[in-house]
């Protein structure tokens, strides 16, 4: 069996200095796709008994425990977890949902997730994502572009985003973050 | 030297700052721009025209200068064409001018000057067109060489650039009095607001003409005050150097920040602001209007406003003795200021009978001429500046002679302020001509309009044609918020187009207007006799105003002059449009962040760096960057590749096939709709098995093919071609979303949570049955897949072929390729395992006649013209393109058809794309899809469309290779090895 | 740009987050349909100076197709509504009514 650690580690990057905001790859994040829909009480339940979690609002996320789920499009959600909890939470929400018309899979190997952390985070984001980030609440979603990446966004903390986008784009997306994280070009900002 | 004693609101006289202007060091103060410092030391000659190479200096003091453009910086951060205007001095600055050649003051175009009345309007046009070669091996190059705008930079730019997406309710273009006090309401109206000022001031004008009190203070401490009051508020974003480039439909607005040019930059250079704001307030003010007279293009000559602004914000006298050319009261300003800062005033040339009001009994109180309904005639000069004018009275008939002369070094012109309406114009708000005031100004019926249909842009102050700080005040200030304003009232203009206009005086010499494409009323006049009778056609005919400052200066008297000639209003010839930029911006910040590594982005496999470690060369497949060959030491491509291929044939290659889209469609209407979105049946796929299919578009029209396996009774996974599986699963969303929303059906895209490698060649299942683990890869039926793990890492296995070679393909969890891909090179060294690129797969497969879509297929390619009607259902009553495949163009005969073409020289491999010709070599009749030399049986092979191909077998071609070239090639069949696929069955 | 407002989740973006989808409300024709028909599905689009029905993705945000009516000329947007709509409701073209009247 091959060492987790090692197997992400394509995802394990340091940081170059002088950044005026601080820029991380999340490498042991775990994902899963849920569709179906969302505001039928068993996909809540089942959803409930996966992560812990209820049914975000549209473009919110909720949080209970390591899980988060996102609100991604109308009929699917995203959830956040670790990532050898990944296939559980696939199974305990198949299981739950019996023969409802979902779908759930464990993506966690196909999407890399970034965290952009302080006072100026936004800032850097910004740079790309035509989205009003100045005015987005903690826990909201936003399924966007930076550059011409197709990425979402999720506001943690009054001062932390995460970012993710398909795993193809990682190296681009990282080298984009820590350029617009530069400290002098957010000084004036 | 021209610095004035005292004086100069923006300078600080003890910093003094050193700089080089064509390689000679001159020394400014801080708080000077280029423009300023050079007159401060005297320098008036600055640039040469563009078509004449006439002596040029400056005419503004802002970014509307036509004049002074320089060469900005040396090496690699040489800049071509920036406005002296605009350059904040620093110390170490370099510029060159530019347009001259071999120097500034001895410049050869000059002959140009002397042969100027081989130079009429649309010289070039008439001249250049025949012979057309001459045009591209003679003249181009001769007056590229001599005419020419600045040197394009040849170096990388080392600078950075960058965009920050921003939105606002409403955003304030212009720092001046009107914008300040717009972005003083909106910000205490709670609105959350963006103020922009493209000058490094506050203040705008109201710094110069500071005669105004303003709710009872002094302009200054009222700009001040206004500062002040605007940063202490947390909803109000205030940028200077900062310039609103552009308005856009439905608010969005384009803002060029100058981060990093009065100063060797830290950081991003320039910054562009991509604006979304509810509402545009353009407080963008006016530009005054030179007065074109004859000979009004000598260094020296000078909008009023600009000597006014060097005199009182920079310190600087242009000249010790100034002769005032002005069409209403706000030339006294300039006079007025010439006086009291110590300087001589020739005379004031008013073009109006009888000049009254306050200014006007200023300027007589202290003793200044001032000559009513006079103009200027004539003005002797030379490259070192104007020397004398002569008059002309503007009362006379035909009869009219050139008046008196008057000793002078400095011509100040006040032809009346145009508003900069420009932001209105952008995105759709007309402008109307105001015959009393004599400007355009912006219309209130048709302003532009937003999504909602309303009006989003308005302009206040200046822009709206406002001419006195209490009107500028008024027009921003909003219905009953208006300051008290104590200023001088103004008396209506007279405006001149150019003078002299009549008689004998008019002959000969030239009234420039539009200095920098050295556009002359004579040829307005021109061309309006010419037939060009619209402003748009007159404008292109011309040249006029479509120089690097867009007309600022030069569109409006043209316009005149076009009515005047053609004796029409001024309406009815037309204004042009004013088109965004307002002031060039920089191609860097249009590129901003992106651009080197960012430039766009590449989509990596996970294997991405082991192909890079092993020698890959990269070929791109879309965004994908896949390893095209492995290059082992300096070997030859051609080498690398036929030692691959010979591995997959003889032993075993691996393949880093991750970039296949899969796509998961599960529910249970899942196979009734992959049989809508596949030519062939779907829905009677077992699970545990794969399936082979074809996507048309509604046309019949192949867009894509993968393989598909049925993971369970509701779920499959649908493989597209590499770089296709957005597109796919976007075009599965798009049907289902539109068109067939009642089936349950749901859809993942897991391209990239999987990667996948193909194990292809005899040695294959000997490598596989080393790993650990629980599958049985001897059992495994071809099309055929199963669940297990290898070496503790779960995989699945697909026993499918795209070489003809006994295959499998691998797929597992993105975060085990490494170590999976590394597990199966390090079990199987005596088996000949090793990599193998996408050229080798490309070989291997034209070996076999597979095709690739986009090679074989252009969107034009039906399954049944590349031989695989045996994949279009006969018994589906409907799916994608079934019914498109019985239109009559698709069923006729003679569609070109896939076939094999082998060269009659078997070492010859045809061009890729080289053209079938019809038996009289007239015609082409189809073309060649692929086409390689393969190792595999030693000779080249092609696959090929050709008309009616299939009933031509052993026909032999003609294929073009060039125009005189054609080579001889047999039509086979498309499958050139292993005809009975007995190497895939074992 | 034009600004857009997705009705599926409700964002307020710029164009560069849609993909446009063409004219809206054409039916696609049975199988067995006249070649006429079918030639006119596949190819007759219109192309008005006047306000236009059509189709629009969001393509970076919630993947959802929807439908809009957007005044080809003077860009302006009378609403947007749902994909599987067969037309447009009847608000919208209230809306359209009342705008283009004067
Ligand atoms: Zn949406």
């Amino acid at each position: 069996m091959s060492d987790l650690s090692l197997a992400r580690a394509a995802l394990d990057v340091t940081p170059p200095p002088d950044l005026g905001a601080q820029v991380e790859a999340l490498s042991s994040r775990g994902m899963v796709a849920i569709r179906g829909d969302l505001a039928d009480a068993g996909f809540a339940a089942a959803l409930k008994a996966a992560t812990g979690c209820d049914v975000p609002g549209v473009r919110r996320s909720t949080e209970a425990g390591e899980c988060r789920v996102l609100w991604m499009s109308t009929d699917e959600v995203m959830i956040f977890c670790e990532w050898s909890a990944a296939p559980g939470v696939v199974a305990s929400f198949m299981e739950k949902a019996g023969d409802a018309h979902v779908l759930a899979l464990d993506v966690s190997d196909a999407r890399a997730v970034f965290r952009v952390s302080g006072e100026k985070a936004w800032r850097v984001l910004a740079k790309g994502a035509p989205v009003d980030l100045e005015r987005f609440g903690v826990g909201e979603v936003r399924r966007t572009r930076i550059a011409t990446v197709a990425t979402g966004i999720v506001r943690t903390g009054d001062d932390s985003f995460e970012v993710f986008c398909f795993r193809s784009f990682a190296a681009y997306m990282w080298d984009w973050l820590c350029v617009g994280a530069g400290a002098e070009s957010l000084s004036d900002l | 030297m021209s610095r004035l004693a005292s004086g100069g609101a923006l300078i600080d006289r003890d910093t003094a700052i050193s700089f080089s202007f064509d390689g000679k060091k001159f020394r400014g103060v801080k708080g000077d721009t280029l423009a300023s410092a050079l007159l401060a030391n005297g320098v008036k000659l600055v640039n040469r025209s563009y078509k004449y190479h006439r002596p040029r200096g400056l005419v503004t003091s802002g970014p509307e200068e036509p004049n002074a453009l320089v060469n900005l910086g040396s090496g690699n951060r040489h800049e071509p064409n920036i406005r002296m205007t605009q350059i904040e001095l620093f110390d170490g600055l370099e510029a060159t001018s530019q347009n001259r050649w071999p120097s500034l003051r001895a410049d050869v175009g000059v002959l140009n000057a002397a042969a100027s009345r081989l130079y009429p309007a649309g010289f070039y046009y008439k001249t250049f067109i025949h012979p057309r070669a001459a045009w591209k091996h003679v003249f181009e190059p001769m007056i590229r060489r001599i005419a020419g705008l600045g040197r394009a930079p040849t170096e990388a730019d080392p600078d950075t650039y960058e965009h920050q997406y921003a939105f606002c309710d409403t955003l304030i273009a212009g720092g001046g009095p009107a914008g300040l006090l717009a972005a003083r309401r909106a910000g205490e109206a709670g609105e959350r607001v963006m103020l922009v000022e493209q000058t490094e001031r506050w203040g705008g004008r109201l710094l110069v003409d500071d005669d105004a009190e303003i709710e009872g203070k002094s302009a200054r401490d009222w700009i001040a005050e206004q500062v002040a009051a605007l940063e202490a508020m947390d909803n109000v974003v205030m940028r200077l150097r900062t310039c609103c480039s552009a308005a856009f439909d439905h608010g969005y607005a384009l803002l060029y920040e100058r981060r990093g040019d009065h100063t060797i930059p830290t950081g991003p250079r320039h910054r562009l602001w991509r604006v979304r704001a509810k509402q545009i307030v353009g407080a963008t003010g006016m530009i005054e209007r030179p007065i074109p007279f004859y000979g009004n293009d000598f260094p020296g000559v000078m909008l009023a406003s600009a000597v006014r602004d060097y005199v009182k914000l920079w310190g600087v006298a242009p000249g010790q003795d100034t002769v005032v050319y002005t069409t209403n009261d706000d030339g006294y300003r300039t006079a007025l200021a010439l006086h009291e800062a110590g300087c001589r005033v020739a005379a004031i040339l008013d073009s109006r009978a009888d000049p009254v009001g306050m200014l006007v009994e200023q300027a007589k109180a202290v003793g200044l001429i001032v000559m009513p309904s006079t103009g200027i005639g004539k003005v002797m000069g030379s490259k070192d500046g104007v020397r004398e004018v002569q008059t002309v009275p503007l009362d006379k008939g035909d009869d009219v002679e050139l008046g008196k002369r008057l000793q002078c070094d400095c011509i100040a012109m006040a032809g009346g302020w145009s508003p900069v309406v420009h932001l209105y114009s952008h995105s759709g708000g007309k402008v109307v001509w105001d015959t009393a005031q004599a400007m355009y100004r912006p219309d209130p019926e048709n302003p532009p309009r937003d999504r909602f249909g309303e009006p989003y842009v308005r302009l206040v102050g200046g822009a709206t044609g406002a001419l006195t700080t209490h009107d500028v005040l008024a027009s921003a200030a909003g219905e009953g918020a208006g300051v008290p304003v104590h200023c001088a009232a103004e008396q209506p203009a007279s405006p001149v187009w150019f003078t002299p206009s009549h008689g004998k005086a008019a002959l000969g010499g030239k009234h420039f207007l539009d200095y920098q494409n050295d556009v002359t009323v004579a040829d307005i006049r021109l061309a309006a006799r010419e037939g060009f009778e619209s402003v748009e056609h007159a404008k292109r005919y011309t040249t006029l105003g479509m120089a690097t400052d867009q007309g600022k200066l030069s569109n409006i008297n043209g316009h005149a002059i076009l009515a005047d000639t053609l004796g029409k209003a001024m309406a009815d010839v037309g204004t042009t449009t004013f088109r965004p930029p307002y002031t060039p911006i920089s191609m860097g910040v249009i590129a901003g962040q992106e651009k080197g590594l960012l430039f766009k982005p590449v989509r990596q496999t996970a294997l991405h760096d082991w192909h890079a470690g092993q020698g890959a060369e990269f070929e791109p497949v879309g965004d994908w960057r896949r390893p095209y060959r492995y290059q082992k030491g300096s070997e030859a491509r051609a080498h690398s590749i036929t030692r691959e291929i010979k591995r997959v044939r003889e032993a075993v290659g691996l393949l880093d096939a991750s970039t296949l889209g899969k796509i998961i469609v599960r529910g249970p209407d899942a196979g009734k709709f992959l049989d809508l979105m596949y030519t062939n049946m779907m829905s009677s796929l077992k699970p545990g098995k794969c399936r082979y299919g074809l996507m048309c578009n509604d046309n019949g029209f192949l867009m894509d093919d993968g393989v598909v396996a049925r993971l369970d009774e509701q779920t499959f996974l649908c493989h597209t071609t590499s770089g296709g599986s957005d597109r796919v699963h976007a075009w599965m969303e798009e049907w289902l979303q539109t068109e067939w929303f009642d089936l349950k059906v749901l859809t993942a895209n897991v391209t990239e949570q999987w990667s996948q490698f193909a194990v292809a060649g005899p040695n294959a299942r000997a490598l596989l049955e080393r790993m650990e683990g629980d599958i049985d890869f001897a059992g495994l039926p071809f099309m055929g897949f199963a669940d297990g793990t290898l070496n503790g890492m779960p995989v699945r296995v697909f026993r499918i072929s795209f070489s003809g070679e006994l295959s499998y393909e691998l797929a597992t969890p993105t975060s085990y390729a490494v170590s999976l891909w590394e597990a199966l090179l390090g079990a199987g060294d005596d088996l000949g395992v090793g990599p193998y690129g996408t050229e080798a797969l490309h070989v291997l497969r034209a070996e076999k006649g597979f095709i690739v879509i986009g090679d074989e297929t252009d969107g034009t390619v039906t399954p049944h013209d590349v031989g695989m009607s045996w994949a279009v259902s006969k018994k589906k009553e409907d799916f994608i393109g079934k019914r498109a495949m019985e239109r009559s163009d698709l069923t006729r005969a003679g569609r070109k058809q896939l076939v094999g073409l082998l060269t009659e020289d078997p070492k010859f491999v045809l061009p890729d794309g080289a053209h079938a010709l019809s038996a009289d070599g007239k015609r082409a009749i189809g073309h060649v899809t692929s086409t390689y030399h393969s190792p595999t049986i030693k000779r080249s092979i092609a696959m090929a469309l050709i008309e009616g191909g299939v009933d031509r077998m052993g026909e032999t071609l003609e294929i073009g290779i060039d125009r005189k070239t054609t080579v001889k090639a047999v039509i086979a069949s498309p499958v050139f090895y292993d005809k009975e696929g007995a190497r895939q069955n074992v | 740009m034009l600004l857009i407002q997705c009705p599926a989740c409700g964002v307020e973006a710029e164009e560069t987050e849609f993909a446009p989808g063409g004219e809206a409300h054409i039916l696609r024709p049975e199988p067995g349909c006249s070649d006429a028909d079918f030639a006119m599905y596949l190819f007759e689009r219109k192309n008005p100076r006047a306000v236009h029905y059509e189709r629009w993705r969001h393509a970076f945000g919630c993947g959802k197709w929807f439908h809009m009516a957007r005044h080809t000329h003077t860009l302006e947007i009378f609403g947007v509504y749902a994909a599987d709509a067969p037309e447009p409701p009847q608000e919208i073209k209230d809306r359209i009514a009342e705008r283009t009247a004067s």
